[in-house]
C-alpha cells in the first residue's frame, strides 16, 4: 500500500505542473545542499558557455596580451588592477578569463568522453546482458582487464598510440579528442558492468518475453524495451562520472599530455602556476584549482542527489 | 475477558499532500484455542492491523485513534523497550514467506536456541531438548538429526514448519499468521493448516490468520472478519459469514471466489470494487477487423473441433552445469515425453504444482524457448523447426501469450497506446497509422478500459487493469491461439473473476483456443473444456474438465482433489450454475 495512492491530484493538471508537484522535484527542493550545488554548477556552466561575451580579453588570442602586464596579483593585494580582479600569469593573461575559458574546455571534454563511454558502454552493456553466453563472456572479461589498469595508465597509453601512430598529427588540433578518447575508454567500463546488470534483470521481465512472442527482433528488443529501461542507473553514473572526467582531464593536462598551454584548460593552468608557486605567485594555482574543486564538488554533490532521489530504498 | 481486544482502531501515515488512513473503526476479539480470520482484498488494511498489534507499524505510519488490550492490558501505548519483551513473549509472528524469514546463515539449531534462551533463559542442553520436542511438534521428523542443518536443506513447507517452531519458541499467547500459505503449493499449504489447526488447540493461543484466500478461512477459522477499503465490514462466524452473508461487498466477494463443485456460466456480481465501470460501446466483431483475418490459417481451413495443436514427445532440457565436453554437462528435464492435443476452438488446462513444467510446455509453444525433442504442430504444420523468417513471422501472428505478472508483462516506459500498438505495427497489419490507432482505441473498449486509456502508462492502472491491457496486446494479432499462463494468480478474487469473464466473452465472440495454464483447480473448473495435469515434467491425465472433477483417474489428480480447500457450503446467491 503506498501513501501517493490516496493523493487526489485532478487528471486535467498539464505535463508541466505534474512535474512540479512530482516526487523528484519536491526532494530537490527539500535539500539545500543539492539547491546550493545546482545553481553553482549551472552558474560555472553557463560563465563557460558565455565566455567570450562576460570576459574582459581573449587569453587564446595572443595578439591581446601584453607581456608588461604579467604576473600581477589579484585586485585587492598591492600592484592589483581591477582590469586582473584575480591576476594575471607569466605571460599576462587574465586569470579571471583564463578560468572561465579553461572551464569551457574541461566541461567540453567532460561531456564529450562521457557521452562516448557512455555509447560504448551501454551498447556493449546491453548486449552483453541480452545475448549473454560467449559475447557477455568475451566483452566481460575485456571489461576485467581494463578495469586492472588505472585509469590515467589507460589515458597515457593511448594518448602515446595516437602520437606515435600518427607523427604528423599537430599537437594542438589533435590533443582535444585524443583526451576525448583517452578518458572516454577508461570509463566505459563502469556503464558496461551497472547497464549489463540492469538488462539480465530487465531480459527476465514477462514484457521482454511478450515481445518476443509478437516476433520483435533481438535488435529492436534491445533498443525499444531494453534501453529506456536501464537508463535510470545511467544517469546517476553520469553526473558523477562527469566530475570524475574533469578531474582526469586536469590530471592528464597537468601531467603534460593533456590540453597544450596556449590554449591552457583548468588542468593545464594548474600546471602552469605550479612553476610559480614557489615565487610567491600563488593566484596562478589557486584561483584555476578552486574552480576545478566546486565544479567537481558540485557535480557530484548533484550525481548524490539524483541516486537517492531515483532509488526508492533510500527515501 | 478476551485474550485480545481491539476498539476503535484507526492507523495514519502522514503524507506529502494528505494523511493515509489505512484502517479505521475497527472492532475485533480473540479468544483463547480459538482461530480468528481477517480475509479482504489487497490494500484493504489486513496486514496494517497485524503490524499494529504487533507495535511494529512501518513508520511513518502511527495508531491516531482506538486500544489495543492484551489480556485486559493497553499495550498500544508501551515504550519501546516494553512492548519488546510483549512481542517475544506473548505476540509472535508468522510471515507470509518461509524462504526469508530464516536467516541463510545460521543453522536451524542455532536459530531455535537462540530464541528459546532469550525468553526462558535455560541451559543450552535444556535449549536444545526443547528445540527438538517443538520441531517434532510441528511435525519434523527425525528432528533430533535435522535441527543441526541450515535452512537451505529444507523444502519450503518444511521452512515454514520451522518458521512455526519459532514463533512457538516463547510459548505466546496469541499468534499473528500473516498470509502463512500463500507462497506454498496446494499439498503443503492443507498440511500447514492442519497444523496450525492443531496447535491452536492443544497450546490453547489465539490465532489471528490474516488472508486473501476464501479456501483457507473456510478450512480453518472459526470466527471472520471481513475487511474492504480499511474498514471491518462484517464479523461473524465462518459458516455465517460463508453461508449467508449479509454485507453487499461480502456477497459479491463470495460470489467471486471460483469453485470446484459447480460450473457457473458466468461470474456474477463483480464489479463491487473496481470502480464501477462505465459501458463501453460494444463492436460487432463479426463485421470489425478484429473478427476478419483468421481464415489465413495455411491451406487447411480448421473446422471447429479439429486438432489445431498437436504435442509430441515434446521434451525440455536445461543446462544446470556447462562444459565444453558434452558428456560432463550437466541437465535438468523440466519437460519429458509429453503429448497431447488442443482441438480449435476449446480451452484447454494445463494444471500442476510448481516446478511441473507447465509453464515449460506453453513457453514452448509459443516459440520463446526451443525444445530437446518432440514437436509441436500448429495447424498441421511443424513449428519447431521453422527456417524461414517469414514463416516464423506467421505463426507469431497467430499465436499470443499473455502472462503472469501484471507489473512486469507491460514496458514501464511505454503508453499503453503504443503498448497495444506494437504488434499491430510490427505485423503490419493495418494500412494506415490512423486504421492502427482506430484498432488501437476498439481493443481497449473491448476490454473495457476505454480509448482513453491509450495516453497513459501501465504504472497508472491496477493490476486488474494491466491484464486486461495485456488481453488487448495479446489480441492485437487476431491470433487464432491465445497461451494464458496463470493469467490470474496475482489477482484479488473479484477483479479474477472479472479478468476471466473478459476472457470467455472474448473466447466466444472471436472463436479463441485456448490453453489455460493454472495451479487453481476451481479456476480451471470455470473455465476450460479438456484438461491434463502434469506432474514433475511428465503428463498424469488428460479428460474432460467434469470427469477429471467428478472421477479423477491418476492418483496424483486424486491427491490435487482431495487437498482442494472444501468450499461446498459456500452461499450459492446470485449465481447462475451451467448444468
Amino acid at each position: 500500500m503506498t501513501v501517493s495512492s490516496n493523493d487526489l491530484s485532478p487528471v486535467t493538471q498539464s505535463a508541466v505542473a505534474r512535474f512540479l508537484d512530482s516526487d523528484i522535484v519536491y526532494s530537490f527542493k527539500q535539500s539545500k545542499v543539492t539547491i546550493v550545488a545546482a545553481i553553482v554548477t549551472l552558474l560555472m556552466m553557463c560563465g563557460a558557455f558565455f565566455a567570450p561575451w562576460i570576459t574582459a580579453q581573449n587569453p587564446f588570442d595572443l595578439a591581446t596580451l601584453d607581456l608588461m602586464e604579467s604576473l600581477m596579483p589579484p585586485v585587492w593585494m598591492e600592484g592589483g588592477e581591477a582590469r586582473f580582479p584575480l591576476g594575471t600569469d607569466g605571460q599576462g593573461r587574465d586569470i579571471f578569463s583564463v578560468i572561465l575559458y579553461g572551464s569551457r574546455l574541461s566541461l567540453m571534454v567532460g561531456f564529450s568522453s562521457i557521452i562516448l563511454a557512455g555509447a560504448v558502454g551501454i551498447s556493449l552493456g546491453i548486449l552483453a546482458g541480452y545475448v549473454g553466453g560467449r559475447t557477455d563472456a568475451i566483452i566481460m572479461r575485456i571489461a576485467d582487464v581494463q578495469l586492472t589498469f588505472p585509469s590515467i595508465l589507460i589515458a597515457l597509453l593511448i594518448d602515446g598510440t595516437v602520437h606515435s601512430l600518427f607523427p604528423q598529427l599537430i599537437r594542438e588540433d589533435s590533443a582535444f579528442w585524443v583526451l576525448v578518447l583517452s578518458i572516454g575508454m577508461s570509463f566505459w567500463v563502469q556503464y558496461a558492468r551497472t547497464v549489463r546488470g540492469s538488462t539480465l534483470v530487465e531480459r527476465n521481465k514477462e514484457y521482454v518475453q511478450a515481445a518476443r512472442v509478437i516476433g520483435v527482433s533481438t535488435f529492436t528488443i534491445m533498443v525499444r524495451h531494453i534501453l529506456p529501461n536501464v537508463l535510470g542507473p545511467v544517469l546517476v553514473i553520469t553526473t558523477i562520472n562527469l566530475a570524475l572526467a574533469i578531474i582526469l582531464e586536469a590530471t592528464l593536462s597537468f601531467l603534460g599530455v593533456g590540453i597544450p598551454p596556449t590554449q591552457p584548460s583548468l588542468g593545464t593552468l594548474i600546471r602552469i602556476g605550479n612553476d610559480f608557486l614557489f615565487s610567491g605567485e600563488w593566484w596562478i594555482t589557486f584561483f584555476p584549482g578552486a574552480a576545478l574543486a566546486t565544479l567537481a564538488l558540485s557535480v557530484n554533490l548533484l550525481g548524490d542527489w539524483l541516486r537517492d532521489a531515483l532509488n526508492p530504498k533510500l527515501r | 475477558m478476551s485474550l485480545l481486544t481491539i476498539r476503535g482502531l484507526r492507523v495514519e501515515y502522514p503524507g506529502r499532500k494528505s494523511d493515509f488512513t489505512a484502517v479505521r473503526d475497527i472492532d475485533l476479539t480473540v479468544e483463547r484455542g480459538e482461530i480468528v480470520g481477517l480475509v479482504g482484498e489487497s490494500g484493504a488494511g489486513k496486514s496494517t492491523i497485524g503490524s499494529a498489534i504487533m507495535g511494529l507499524l512501518d513508520l511513518p505510519g502511527r495508531i491516531t485513534e482506538g486500544e489495543i488490550l492484551l489480556e485486559g492490558e493497553r499495550i498500544d501505548n508501551l515504550e519501546s523497550h516494553q512492548m519488546r519483551k510483549i512481542r517475544g513473549n506473548k505476540i509472535s509472528m508468522i510471515f507470509q514467506d518461509p524462504l526469508t524469514s530464516l536467516n541463510p546463515l545460521y543453522t536451524i539449531e542455532k536459530q531455535l536456541i537462540e530464541t528459546i534462551q532469550q525468553h526462558k533463559g535455560l541451559s543450552d542442553k535444556k535449549a536444545r531438548r526443547e528445540a527438538i520436542d517443538l520441531l517434532e511438534s510441528v511435525g519434523i521428523a527425525d528432528a533430533e538429526n535435522r535441527i543441526s542443518l541450515y535452512p537451505h536443506q529444507f523444502s519450503g513447507g518444511m521452512r515454514q514448519r520451522v518458521v512455526i517452531a519459532l514463533a512457538l519458541c516463547s510459548d505466546p499467547d496469541l499468534i499473528i499468521a500473516d498470509e502463512p500459505t500463500t507462497a506454498l503449493d496446494v499439498s503443503i499449504q492443507a498440511t500447514i493448516l492442519e497444523l496450525i489447526k492443531k496447535l491452536t488447540r492443544e497450546r490453547n493461543v489465539g490465532v489471528i490468520l490474516i488472508t486473501h484466500d476464501m479456501g483457507v478461512i473456510a478450512e480453518t477459522t472459526s470466527r471472520v472478519a471481513v475487511m474492504y477499503r480499511s474498514r471491518i465490514v462484517e464479523t461473524g462466524t465462518t459458516d455465517q459469514i460463508l453461508g449467508a452473508p449479509n454485507h453487499e461487498y461480502t456477497k459479491s466477494l463470495i460470489s467471486a471466489v471460483p469453485r470446484a463443485d459447480v460450473k457457473l456460466v458466468r461470474f456474477p456480481m463483480v464489479n463491487y470494487i473496481e470502480s464501477a465501470e462505465e459501458e463501453y460501446k460494444t463492436i460487432d466483431l463479426s463485421t470489425h477487423w478484429l473478427g476478419k483475418g483468421r481464415e489465413d490459417l495455411g491451406a487447411a481451413a480448421i473446422k471447429d473441433g479439429d486438432k489445431l495443436i498437436e504435442i509430441e514427445n515434446l521434451g525440455m532440457d536445461f543446462i544446470t552445469r556447462h562444459s565444453i565436453f558434452p558428456g560432463r554437462r550437466q541437465y535438468f528435464t523440466a519437460v519429458k515425453n509429453v503429448s497431447f492435443d488442443i482441438r480449435q476452438g476449446e480451452v484447454f488446462g494445463l494444471v500442476g504444482e510448481s516446478g511441473s513444467g507447465k509453464s515449460t510446455v506453453a513457453r514452448i509453444i509459443a516459440g520463446l524457448y526451443k525444445p530437446s525433442g518432440g514437436k509441436v504442430m500448429f495447424a498441421g504444420q511443424d513449428i519447431t523447426s521453422l527456417s524461414n523468417h517469414e514463416a516464423r513471422q506467421a505463426v507469431h501472428r497467430q499465436i499470443q501469450m499473455i502472462f503472469q505478472d501484471p507489473y512486469s508483462s507491460l514496458n514501464p516506459r511505454m503508453r499503453v497506446r503504443d503498448v497495444v500498438a506494437e504488434p499491430i505495427r510490427h505485423h503490419k497489419l493495418a494500412s494506415t497509422p490512423r486504421e492502427a490507432m482506430q484498432i488501437v482505441d476498439d481493443l481497449l473498449e473491448q476490454v473495457g478500459l476505454g480509448a482513453e486509456a491509450g495516453s497513459k502508462f501501465p504504472h497508472e492502472f491496477s493490476g486488474g487493469q494491466r491484464q486486461r491491457i495485456s488481453i488487448a496486446r495479446a489480441l492485437a494479432t487476431r491470433p487464432t491461439f491465445l497461451i494464458c499462463d496463470e493469467p490470474t494468480s496475482a489477482l484479488d478474487v473479484s477483479i479474477q473473476a472479472q479478468v476471466l469473464n473478459l476472457l470467455k466473452d472474448l473466447q466466444e465472440s472471436l472463436n479463441l483456443t485456448i490453453l489455460f495454464i493454472s495451479h487453481d483447480l476451481p479456476v480451471i473448473r470455470q473455465m476450460c473444456d479438456r484438461v491434463a495435469v502434469m506432474r514433475n515434467g511428465e503428463l498424469c491425465e488428460i479428460s474432460e474438465t467434469r470427469k477429471l472433477f467428478e472421477q479423477p483417474v491418476h492418483e496424483h489428480t486424486q491427491e490435487l482433489m482431495r487437498l482442494m480447500p472444501n468450499m461446498d457450503h459456500l452461499s450459492h446467491e446470485g449465481l447462475q450454475i451451467q448444468t
